[in-house]
């Protein structure tokens, strides 16, 4: 039986087919303004890879903060329900899954079957965010990709950043890039103050063993090892953590259509 | 030099006072003859607190056509408060600004205080005695850095915003707290083709429904008073009047009341440490 499940985020769109509990294919695209194109976009590019056409799949579930926006889906979940069943298929141990997205950030508990005990949410604030570390990068002229890597490579020791607010942490950048400053120690201390942040949410949830972290965000090696030294525990990173909630999602599907 | 030893020389009804309230963007000097302005400065708070006050001041001292040690007592206020080397005392910011606003409007029984990175709102009683105060400078939210975001993006001067706001007819809600994330929905109108009067006005019902929750948070009294930079934005005293659905009285020169302030705490203190 061949499944499908389309994670509209906020800054990417992820489409995953499923077959007997097996990955086929994944797309994972920029979400542009029309979200329905969107959607058709990434399922055709999943689909194409996995040389499958659309008739193929006997069931879909959107998930994702434009799931509603998602004509072909038969049925919509929460991507909180998502992510945890998505991780709870790549670490079946997984108790806490940390999602950072391009624009929110979510700390779940579940139980022993993925299924959702406890959440909390950041959505109203870019502090905490895919997009915090976006305009970072932006500020100091580095690529998204290359911040985490470079923020363990510190010269002096991570630079102090007071602010939560991205708009005064931009300002303190730029302060501290005036008094020659170096960028490494700048993003360290960028970084810290990011899991920081993380980690308060993480608190408000407990944090149990297995540990898994989710989202595009989970690609930054320098917050996930801060992360991993304030949480006491190592991190279970899918080795494409962009694709836990289309693979949740999927799993769904599945799991419906056998209903 | 410490200036208190040397008010025993002055007349008393000479006695001239200074205030210097550094912001996170602009720190602003006055100085007082008893209780009328003599002279104030505005200059961007480019360098380090202990610099940039000193330059206020000298600014302002140099209007007045006075030297430093003409002034008997100084104040300062504003977040960088601690890092003025010649003043003899300072004093918060809620104080500073409900002194300032209380001097222009003695009616007062409210003020806001709008900065670029913080938003103050204090009550005061008919003695002018603070009797509650709640500040908010944990981000950008409801600040003059929001509407600063917003004019880089939508391309517009930030003086332009209040009068631009004025013709909209049809503006928009955004919903995003968040500076960052309003910023995009700012970008996704402009991308729609909106008009960007429309858009302006939205953003400043954004800043005053900022604060709106914040004086609900406070028991206020009439009457309002809007004191701070953001107060020079004709289009978020508009908003925020329609919100309430009462006046705000806002100050000729709302910039430096908080700097107002500190100078009349010190006239006082240069009193009473002479009496």
């Amino acid at each position: 039986m061949i499944t499908a499940g389309v994670d509209i985020g906020s800054r990417t769109a992820k489409a995953l087919i499923f077959k007997d509990n097996e990955i086929l294919s994944f797309g994972i695209i920029p979400t542009g303004a029309d979200s329905i194109k969107t959607a058709q976009n990434v399922m055709g590019i999943a689909l194409k890879k996995a040389g499958l056409y659309f008739s193929d799949t006997e069931y879909i579930v959107s998930t994702g903060y434009g799931r509603v926006l998602v004509p072909f889906a038969k049925k919509n979940i929460t991507e909180i329900s998502c992510h945890a069943k998505g991780a709870h298929w790549f670490f079946p141990k997984v108790r806490t899954v940390l999602d950072l997205g391009g624009q929110d950030c979510k700390a779940i508990r579940c139980k022993e079957k993925g299924q959702v005990a406890n959440f909390v949410m950041n959505d109203k604030c870019a502090a905490g965010t895919g997009r915090f570390m976006e305009v970072m990068a932006k500020t100091l002229d580095l690529s998204l990709n290359d911040v985490g890597k470079l923020s363990l490579k510190t010269v002096k020791g991570p630079c102090s950043i007071s602010s939560i607010c991205a708009v005064f942490a931009k300002s303190e950048v730029l302060a501290l890039l005036r008094r020659g400053e170096n960028k490494n120690d700048i993003l360290a201390g960028l970084c810290e103050a990011f899991a920081d942040r993380i980690f308060n949410l993480l608190s408000m949830v407990g944090i149990e063993r297995e540990f898994v972290i989710s989202g595009g965000i989970a690609k930054n090696i320098g917050l996930v090892r801060r992360l991993e030294v304030r949480v006491g525990l190592s991190a279970n990173i899918p080795f494409e953590p962009q694709i836990v909630g289309a693979l949740g999602a999927a799993i769904f599907a599945k799991e419906l259509s056998n209903r | 030099m410490n200036h208190k030893e040397n008010i025993g020389v002055y007349d008393l009804t000479f006695a001239i006072s200074g205030g210097v309230d550094v912001g996170s963007l602009t720190t602003k000097a006055v100085l007082l003859k008893d209780h009328e302005v003599l002279s104030y400065s505005v200059i961007p708070s480019s360098e380090k607190s202990e610099v940039i006050s000193k330059k206020a001041i000298d600014e302002t001292l140099k209007k007045a056509d006075l030297c430093i040690n003409d002034v008997q007592y100084i104040v300062s206020t504003g977040a960088g408060r601690k890092e003025v080397p010649f003043a003899n005392e300072s004093i918060t910011t809620p104080l500073a600004v409900s002194a300032g606003a209380l001097q222009i409007f003695p009616t007062a029984r409210t003020v806001i205080d709008i900065g670029a990175e913080n938003c103050v709102v204090v009550t005061c009683d008919e003695m002018g005695q603070v009797t509650n105060f709640i500040m908010h400078d944990k981000c950008a939210a409801g600040t003059g850095s929001f509407l600063e975001t917003m004019a880089e993006s939508l391309e517009v001067g930030l003086e332009d915003m209040g009068k631009l706001s004025l013709k909209s007819r049809n503006k928009i809600n955004i919903s995003s707290m968040c500076t960052v994330f309003a910023e995009s929905e700012v970008i996704g109108y402009v991308h729609m083709g909106t008009n960007k009067v429309d858009i302006i006005s939205g953003i400043h019902d954004a800043v005053s429904f900022r604060v709106l929750g914040m004086l609900n948070r406070i028991r206020f009294k009439k009457d309002l008073v809007m004191v701070g930079g953001v107060a020079k934005n004709i289009g978020v005293v508009s908003s925020l009047r329609n919100m309430i659905g009462l006046d705000i009285l806002v100050p000729e020169n709302p910039q430096i009341v908080g700097a107002l302030g500190a100078a009349i705490f010190a006239c006082n203190s240069a009193k009473d440490v002479c009496e």
